[in-house]
């Protein structure tokens, strides 16, 4: 055990030094420098310019820049070019906003996916079943920001209530029912459509698992010693058919800070999203490589949980 | 995230077939409706997209998507075109605005023809690429693994990094920092999307090298790069078939994504997502400027899903014992 994870961070190290730099060279290779943003602004001096590169280390070679800014991120004093903000700060600041769409779409991923998936399998085949089939494709097809316009004429037209932004503009002193009330409004339609994409593809995942361990020869055993249906399918085939879900709780983690670009941008959510393509549109190179980063140790984060939970889930996995 | 990890879970496919294989596939490929629903949709999309590049290009096309006529500006679908304010070049050929007009009164249903042609060959370029670069990539892997395992986990440390970065939030950062083509997107979607048709491939090699027509081709004195794109690549197709038609899907939505993103293929050139985007100030008013992009983006994508899950379906003869 220890030494699996050992050997794992050192892995995982070695991939994320290899991360950053890739991510490095895409972003200073491609063509079209972060001082030539804005041409055409008569205060754009190319003595600014020149100021502009010495104070970010623009004018140095290319490794040099690499260590001066893998330096600045690992001491946390990274600073955005836009308004020389510390990165970290504007992405904790963001990252408080993009939290509760995240645990919001997570808690209807989980909760919703699993009667779907359980039902789906115990009744394959079935009327239920098909047309579960046939809406998680349907789910999985559209595009989010399609299924964002559908929804907002439907609550709009329907509910009567404004659903763009953290809250209604200019609610301030309202009385704390309706505050409460706006607030979820708000929260409820990003969260449902971050959400989609996840309960359709892990109902379809639930029912293969269910449907794997229940053609397995125990159960099909339980079934013949006389054991009631509702305790072959819940305590024989769902306990064991739960073992690969426990390891998605760690592959959630990217998650986090991936926040969706896109439903970000329909709703005007102050969000993490929304806060990388503002730095894409304005080149903001720290910006963007610290997301990148920081997406990158939770991708790695989650996969090494995933792999300890299994192993503590699993005693036949543990070597 | 999850869609991956659930690729990668699904049982092997096996190419050991006790059906003969051309005859029990097309059998098995019609007992499964959501499939041959999904491959009718998409050889009718095919064909749209063929002929809408042929009918809205050229000088003079006969649907003609850049005509813009302000005085018919948001015209609902349907609705006869006034025929007193245009001159003759300006009336729309099937003589209504089948889905109406945009905020500049050009024809949606022209520009729809046209973005059909730009999903399909985003969709089929993008996934030509990345299944290219990862049959090559995981067939060395694959095949190279034992006896030089450091080409193998080159290959798959590779894939790891690769696999680190947040895949829309890459393709839209390069996307952006590149100048905006069609041919840019393609290529940046391909390079992106490749990791999991790599393992795929190099699963499939590591049980198909142990396999008696491989050492008998070895023994012939066949050489390794024949072998591999020779004997095993065709023997390796399946699972790559699959994830390519679902790939198609995926690079089909995000190429939406970026469009309605402004990313997209640059304008006057029409796109879906881009006819979408442009669509999203009037949902209240011109709601069909957001339903005919979005339901042609959602059947195409579906028809795509329907077909590779039947496809992955009847490939897959553990799967097709149980139903």
């Amino acid at each position: 055990m220890l030494s699996f994870i050992g050997r794992s961070v050192i892995q995982k190290t070695i991939t994320l030094f290899f991360v950053s730099i890739v991510s490095f060279l895409i972003i200073h290779l491609a063509p079209g420098a972060p001082s030539q943003v804005d041409p055409l602004n008569p205060k754009f001096t190319p003595q600014m310019v020149e100021r502009f590169r010495k104070e970010f280390h623009l004018d140095e070679p290319l490794y040099i820049q690499y260590t001066y800014f893998y330096r600045d991120l690992l001491t946390g004093k990274t600073v955005s070019w836009k308004d020389n903000q510390s990165v970290l700060g504007k992405i904790w600041e963001r990252f408080l906003n993009s939290l509760p769409l995240f645990i919001v779409g997570t808690i209807l991923t989980w909760t919703l996916s699993f009667p779907v998936g359980i039902r789906s399998a115990i009744f394959r085949g079935g009327l239920y079943d098909r047309n579960a089939t046939f809406f998680s494709y349907l789910l999985i097809s559209i595009p989010g920001f399609f299924f964002a316009y559908i929804l907002i004429i439907l609550v709009v037209t329907q509910f009567h209530v404004p659903v763009i932004g953290l809250k209604t503009f200019g609610i301030g002193d309202a009385a704390w029912p309706r505050l409460v009330m706006d607030r979820v409004w708000h929260l409820l339609l990003p969260s449902v459509l971050g959400a989609t994409g996840g309960i359709a593809i892990l109902s379809r995942y639930v029912r293969s698992q269910m449907l794997e361990v229940e053609g397995q020869d125990y159960v099909r055993t339980a079934r013949a010693k006389g054991v009631p249906e509702e305790q072959v399918h819940y305590k024989h085939a769902l306990r064991n058919a739960l073992l690969p879900f426990v390891t998605m709780f760690g592959l959630i983690l990217p998650g986090l800070i991936g926040g969706s670009v896109i439903i970000e941008s329909i709703f005007s959510w102050p969000g993490m999203g929304r806060m990388a393509f503002e730095a894409i549109l304005a080149r903001d190179y720290p910006i963007i490589l610290t997301v990148n980063f920081v997406s990158a140790v939770l991708v790695l984060a989650g996969t090494f949980v995933s792999d300890l939970l299994y192993m503590v889930v699993d005693p036949r996995i543990r070597l | 995230m999850m869609r991956d990890a659930a690729d990668t879970v699904s049982p092997g496919f096996q190419v050991d077939d006790p059906v003969a294989p051309q005859q029990g596939f097309g059998q098995l490929l019609k007992q499964n409706r959501l499939a041959m629903i999904g491959l009718a949709i998409f050889v009718v999309f095919f064909c749209i997209a063929l002929l809408g590049l042929g009918l809205t290009s050229g000088r003079n096309p006969t649907f003609d998507p850049a005509v813009v006529r302000l005085q018919e500006k948001l015209r609902p679908p349907l609705s006869k075109p006034n025929l007193e304010t245009l001159s003759t070049e300006e009336v729309p050929r099937l003589g209504v605005y089948l889905f109406g007009t945009d905020d500049l009164g050009r024809d949606v249903f022209a520009r729809m023809l046209q973005g059909a042609w730009v999903s399909l060959t985003v969709g089929f370029v993008a996934v030509g690429i990345s299944v290219f670069i990862g049959i090559f990539m995981g067939g060395i892997a694959g095949y190279f693994g034992q006896s030089h395992t450091s080409i193998d986990t080159l290959i798959m440390r590779f894939v790891d990094i690769m696999l680190c970065f947040p895949s829309f939030f890459l393709i839209l950062t390069v996307v952006a920092l590149l100048p905006a083509s069609m041919y840019n997107i393609m290529i940046v979607i391909g390079l992106t999307s490749w990791m999991g048709t790599t393992r795929f491939v190099r699963a499939e090699f590591l049980s198909l090298r142990e396999q008696d027509f491989v050492t008998a081709a070895r023994a012939l004195g066949v050489s390794n790069f024949r072998i591999i794109f020779r004997h095993m690549i065709p023997n390796a197709m399946a699972p790559v078939l699959v994830s390519a038609t679902i790939g198609i899907a995926t690079a089909i939505l995000t190429e939406a994504g970026l469009s309605f993103l402004g990313f997209g293929v640059p304008p006057p050139h029409a796109t879906w997502g881009g006819i979408l985007s442009d669509g999203k100030r009037f949902i209240f008013d011109a709601p069909w400027l957001t339903f005919a992009p979005g339901f042609a983006i959602l059947i195409v994508v579906l028809s795509f899903n329907l077909f590779g899950e039947g496809l992955r379906d009847i490939l897959n003869p553990k799967l097709r014992e149980r139903y």
